[in-house]
C-alpha cells in the first residue's frame, strides 16, 4: 500500500494500528500541549503520495479502444485489499477494530484527531473511573472500613471535577471546530461536479460538467462480485468514476426517500434528501477504489445499495468520460455551458 | 404544610387503620386501580412483558446477523402471516428494528422507570398517601397498554405492500420513508401507538409534577427530597415539554399520509428535514427521560450500601436539572449529516459536549459517596457499580460522537448503535435492575436470592459487553446500522456479538428463576432489609407497605437533613 515504507513520522502517524494504540497514552499528553497549535499539530501527513500501480490491463472492456481523443485509457481498477474497504478480523485483527485508512486530507486530520486526542482521552477517563471504583471496593468495603465517614461536601474537589472536564472538552473542541471548518470549505470554481442521486435502491451519478453523463449503479450479486475479485455486498456494476487529486463538488439528492452517500475511507457522509441538494468538497488524494454503503434507512433493500468510488488519474478519467458518451469541459462550447449551469445548482426534485 | 398535616390527622383519626389494608376485589383492584402501588406493579409487569417481546426481537436480529446472508427473516415473515419473498424478508428486518426500538423505549424503559418505580416510590419517599390524581394515573397506564397493542397490531397489517407486513421505518419514523415509502396501514398503527403512549406519558408527567409540588409531607422541602424524587421531577418536566412536539410531528405525518398535506413533502413545499428537527427536539430529551430516573435510583442505592449520605446533594440535584435543560438544545447532533450549516454544526458540537460536565459531576459524586463509606456489595449495589462504569464508557463514546466532524464518519454506523446501547441497554437497564433488586423486597415483601442476583449480574454484565463492545469496532470499520446483511469483512465481530446475546439471554433466565424463588421460598422481607444506610421514608413502612400508607403524615423535622427522613425514635 505504500504506507509502511514511508519513514519516520509518517509511519508513526498512519502506520500499523499496533503502534497507534501503543502510543495512545503518550499522545494524550502530547495532545494537551498540541491544543495551543492545533493547525500545525496535525501536520497533514500524506498517506503515501506514490501512485500504486493500476491493475494489470488484462481485462480490457469492450469499446475501450474506440474511445475518441483519449489521452489515456480507462481500465477498471482492481480492488486493493485493505484499501478503501473494511478489513476482516481474520486478515488483520487490529485493523478490523478501527477506522479504515484515510485518503483525503480532512479524513487524515479527523482520524488523527480521533487517534491522538479523543481515543487517549476517553480511554484515560474510562480507566480512571474504573480505577476509582476498584479502589473504593478494596479500601472502603465493610470489612476494611467498618465506620463510614459522614463527609458530604468538599467544595475544592467539586470545583475541580467541574473545571477539569470542562478544560478537557476545550482541548477537544479546538481541533473539532477546526475540522468542521475544514470540511465546510467551499469547492473552488473549477471543481468537477458530480451529483449522486439516491433511488430505492440504487445510486445514480450524473456529471453535469461532462455532457450530463449519467451512470446507474446497482449492487453486483455475490457471485459476480467474487468473480470480479471484489468484496460481496460492496461491488457495483457501474462505479462512480472520478479523477484523483483534484477538487470534486459532490452533490447529493434523492428521488424517493432519504438515502445517505457514505464512503468511510474518504471520511465522507452526506444525506441525500428529496427536494434538497447537499454539496460538499471532496478531494481524493490518490487513485484507488473506495467502497461505501447507503447510510440512511431507505426501505427493504437499504443494505443492498453500495457505493463504489473509483478515483483515477485525470487522463484515464477523461477517457472514461468519453467512453460513456460524455464530453470534456472546454472541448466544445456546449460543455462550457454545463460548467456555468452548476455554479448555481437547482434542486433536483 | 403544617396545617395540611393537621387536617389529614383529624380526618384520619377516627378510621386510621381499619381501612389501611382493605383491598378491593381482583378485577376492581387490578383493572380499575387508583392505588399508586398497584398501578406501579402493573407498570412493572407490563414493562417485563414488553421487555421479553422486545428482547426476543433483538434475539432474532442477532441470530440473523451472526453470519452474512439472509437466513431467518423468511421464517419471521411467515410467523407474522406474510408471504416470504426477497423484499418481504428484507422489509421484515426493518420491522424488527422499528418494533425493537419503539418497544424498548416506550413500552419497557419508560413504563418501568417512571410508571413502575416512579409510581411506587415517589409518594412513599415524599410521605404522601397516593398520587395527586389517582384516576388519571390509571388512565395513563391503560393508554400505555393500548399503545402497545396498537404497535403489535401494526406487525400484522401491510407496510410496504400486501405481503410485506409491519412498519419498516425505524423508531425515528423519518419522512418520506414513513409516508410514501411505507404506504400501508402499519405505519398508521405505529403512529397511533406513539400517540397513545405519548398521551399516557403526558398525563403521568402532570400527575408527578402535581404530586411532588403539592403532596410532600410537612417539612419535606424540595432540598430535602430524595434524589430519586428529584430525578422523576426533572423527567416529568422533560416529558411535559418534549412529548407534545412529538405528538405534533407524528400528527403531521398522519395528515401527510392520509389527508394529502405536504408538511414533509418537497413537492408541496414541505421539507423532510423539518420532520427530523421536530422528532429530535423530542428525541433528545427522550434519551434523558430514559436515564434520569436511573440516575436517581443509583444515588439512593449507592448511599444506602455505602452507609453514607449522598456526596454533594445539591450538586447532584442541580446537575440533573442542568442535564434536563441542556438536553433541549442539542437535538441537531442527531442530524449532522443532513446538510446543516457549518455554524449550526459548530454550535451543536459545543452544546453537546457541555452535557459531559454535569454528567461528570454525577459520576464523580457517586464515587465520592462511596469514598470513605462502609460498602456492602448486595445485589442492588453491584448493579449500581456496573452502571457507573458502563455508563461512563457509553458517555465517553458520546463525547466522540458529539464532534460533528468525527460524526461524518461514524454517523449511522454500528458505533452509534454501540454508544446508545451502552447508555441504554447498560445504563438505563442496569439502573432498572439495580432499582428492582433494591425495592423488590419492599414491593413484594419477599427476599430474592443474593446468589442468583449476583449470577444474573455477572452473566448480564459479560453478555452485554460481549454484544456491544465489538460493535464499536464494526462501526469504526464502516458497518452501517440497520442492515440485515453485510460484507464478509464484518462477519467476525458480528459473530462474537451474537454469542454475547446468548450469554445475556441465559442470565435473564437466572433473573426469572430468581423471581420464582422469591415468590415461592424466598424469606419474608423486613421493613428495612438493607440496614442503617436506607434512610428514606419507604423503609419506615412494612414490606410490602399497607394498601394505604401515611394516613397520618410523617413530619420531617428541622434537624433531619436531606438524606435521613427516619423519625427520631426509629
Amino acid at each position: 500500500m505504500g504506507l509502511k515504507s514511508k519513514a519516520s513520522l509518517g509511519t508513526f502517524m498512519m502506520g500499523h494500528i499496533h503502534t497507534r494504540l501503543k502510543f495512545g497514552f503518550m499522545a494524550l499528553f502530547a495532545a494537551m500541549l498540541a491544543v495551543a497549535i492545533p493547525h500545525t499539530a496535525f501536520a497533514q501527513e500524506t498517506v503515501g503520495s506514490e501512485v500504486p500501480a493500476t491493475a494489470a490491463p488484462d481485462e480490457v472492456p469492450a469499446g475501450e479502444t474506440e474511445a475518441p481523443e483519449a489521452v489515456g485509457a480507462y481500465t477498471p481498477l482492481e480492488p486493493v485489499e485493505g484499501k478503501g474497504m473494511p478489513t476482516a478480523a481474520t486478515d488483520d485483527i487490529w485493523k478490523s477494530m478501527t477506522f479504515q485508512d484515510q485518503y483525503t486530507e480532512d479524513g487524515i486530520y479527523a482520524l488523527n484527531m480521533h487517534d491522538y486526542i479523543l481515543m487517549p482521552v476517553i480511554t484515560a477517563i474510562s480507566i480512571f473511573v474504573l480505577g476509582l471504583l476498584l479502589w473504593v471496593v478494596v479500601r472502603y468495603n465493610r470489612r476494611a472500613n467498618p465506620e463510614p465517614s459522614r463527609t458530604t461536601h468538599n467544595t475544592l474537589i467539586e470545583v475541580i471535577w467541574t473545571i477539569v472536564p470542562a478544560l478537557i472538552l476545550v482541548v477537544i473542541a479546538v481541533p473539532s471546530i477546526t475540522l468542521l471548518a475544514r470540511q465546510y470549505e467551499t469547492p473552488p470554481e473549477e471543481a468537477i461536479t458530480i451529483k449522486a442521486t439516491g433511488y430505492q435502491w440504487y445510486w445514480g451519478y450524473t456529471y453535469p460538467d461532462h455532457g450530463e453523463v449519467e451512470i446507474i449503479s446497482n449492487m453486483l450479486s455475490d457471485a459476480d462480485a467474487i468473480a470480479n475479485g471484489e468484496p460481496a455486498k460492496l461491488a457495483v456494476d457501474n462505479r462512480m468514476v472520478v479523477p484523483a487529486g483534484v477538487p470534486l463538488r459532490i452533490q447529493t439528492t434523492a428521488a424517493d426517500v432519504i438515502h445517505a452517500f457514505a464512503v468511510p475511507s474518504l471520511w465522507f457522509k452526506m444525506d441525500a434528501v428529496p427536494g434538497r441538494l447537499n454539496e460538499k468538497l471532496l478531494t481524493i488524494k490518490e487513485p484507488g477504489l473506495y467502497y461505501g454503503q447507503c447510510s440512511e434507512l431507505c426501505g427493504a433493500r437499504h443494505g443492498y445499495m453500495p457505493i463504489a468510488v473509483e478515483a483515477l488519474p485525470m487522463e484515464e478519467f477523461e477517457a472514461w468520460v468519453l467512453e460513456q458518451g460524455g464530453s470534456l469541459p472546454g472541448a466544445e462550447p456546449a460543455a462550457e455551458e454545463a460548467v456555468e449551469d452548476t455554479a448555481e445548482p437547482a434542486p433536483a426534485a | 404544610m403544617a396545617t395540611t398535616a393537621e387536617g389529614f390527622d383529624t380526618h384520619t383519626e377516627d378510621h386510621a387503620h381499619d381501612h389501611a389494608d382493605h383491598k378491593p376485589g381482583f378485577f376492581k383492584r387490578w383493572f380499575m386501580s387508583t392505588n399508586h402501588k398497584d398501578i406501579g406493579t402493573l407498570y412493572l409487569i407490563f414493562a417485563i412483558i414488553a421487555g421479553i417481546v422486545g428482547g426476543a426481537m433483538s434475539g432474532v436480529m442477532r441470530l440473523e446477523l451472526a453470519e452474512p446472508g439472509i437466513q431467518y427473516l423468511a421464517g419471521a415473515v411467515e410467523f407474522f402471516g406474510g408471504n416470504p419473498s426477497e423484499n418481504a424478508n428484507l422489509h421484515m428486518w426493518n420491522v424488527f428494528i422499528t418494533a425493537h426500538g419503539l418497544i424498548m423505549v416506550f413500552f419497557m424503559v419508560m413504563p418501568a422507570m417512571i410508571g413502575g418505580f416512579g409510581n411506587w416510590f415517589v409518594p412513599l419517599m415524599i410521605g404522601a398517601p397516593d398520587m395527586a390524581f389517582p384516576r388519571m394515573n390509571n388512565v395513563s397506564f391503560w393508554l400505555t397498554v393500548a399503545g402497545f397493542i396498537s404497535l403489535c397490531f401494526s406487525l400484522f397489517v401491510p407496510g410496504t405492500g400486501p405481503d410485506a407486513l409491519g412498519a419498516g421505518v425505524g423508531w425515528t419514523v423519518y419522512a418520506p420513508l414513513s409516508t410514501t415509502g411505507n404506504p400501508g396501514p402499519a405505519v398508521d398503527f405505529a403512529i397511533f401507538s406513539l400517540h397513545l403512549a405519548g398521551a399516557g406519558s403526558i398525563l403521568g408527567a402532570t400527575n408527578f409534577i402535581t404530586t411532588i409540588f403539592n403532596m410532600r409531607a410537612p417539612g419535606m422541602t424540595l432540598h430535602k427530597m430524595p434524589l430519586f424524587v428529584w430525578s422523576v421531577l426533572v423527567t416529568a418536566f422533560l416529558l411535559l415539554l418534549a412529548l407534545p412536539v412529538l405528538a405534533a410531528a407524528i400528527t403531521m405525518l398522519l395528515t401527510d399520509r392520509n389527508f394529502q398535506t405536504t408538511f414533509f413533502d418537497p413537492a408541496g413545499g414541505g421539507d423532510p428535514v423539518l420532520y427530523q428537527h421536530l422528532f429530535w427536539f423530542f428525541g433528545h430529551p427522550e434519551v434523558y427521560i430514559m436515564i434520569l430516573p436511573g440516575f436517581g435510583m443509583i444515588s439512593q442505592i449507592v448511599a444506602t450500601f455505602s452507609r453514607k449520605p449522598v456526596f454533594g446533594y445539591l450538586g447532584m440535584a442541580y446537575a440533573m436539572v442542568a442535564i434536563g435543560v441542556v438536553g433541549f438544545i442539542v437535538w441537531a447532533h442527531h442530524m449532522y449529516t443532513v446538510g446543516l450549516d457549518v455554524n449550526t454544526k459548530m454550535y451543536f458540537t459545543a452544546a453537546t459536549m457541555v452535557i459531559a460536565v454535569p454528567t461528570g459531576v454525577k459520576i464523580f459524586s457517586w464515587i465520592a459517596t462511596m469514598w470513605g463509606g462502609s460498602m456492602e456489595f448486595k445485589s442492588p449495589m453491584v448493579w449500581a457499580m456496573g452502571f457507573i462504569f458502563l455508563f461512563t464508557v457509553g458517555g465517553v463514546t458520546g463525547v466522540v460522537l458529539a464532534n460533528g466532524g468525527i460524526d461524518d464518519n461514524l454517523h449511522d454506523t454500528y458505533y452509534v448503535v454501540a454508544h446508545f446501547h451502552y447508555v441504554l441497554s447498560m445504563g438505563a437497564v442496569f439502573s432498572l435492575f439495580a432499582g428492582f433488586y433494591y425495592w423488590f423486597p419492599k414491593m413484594s415483601g419477599r427476599m430474592h436470592s443474593e446468589f442468583l442476583s449476583h449470577l444474573h449480574f455477572w452473566g448480564f454484565f459479560i453478555g452485554v459487553n460481549v454484544i456491544f463492545f465489538p460493535q464499536h469496532f464494526l462501526g469504526m470499520n464502516g458497518m452501517p446500522r440497520r442492515i440485515p446483511d453485510y460484507p464478509e469483512a464484518f462477519a467476525y465481530w458480528n459473530e462474537i456479538s451474537s454469542y454475547g446475546y446468548m450469554i445475556m439471554a441465559l442470565s435473564m433466565i437466572v433473573f426469572f428463576v430468581n423471581l420464582a424463588y422469591a415468590f415461592t421460598i424466598g424469606k419474608k422481607a423486613a421493613a428495612n432489609p438493607w440496614g442503617e444506610g436506607a434512610t428514606t421514608l419507604e423503609w419506615t413502612l412494612s414490606s410490602p407497605p399497607p394498601f394505604h400508607q401515611f394516613e397520618t403524615l410523617p413530619v420531617i423535622e428541622d434537624h433531619h437533613d436531606y438524606h435521613d427522613h427516619r423519625p427520631a425514635s426509629a
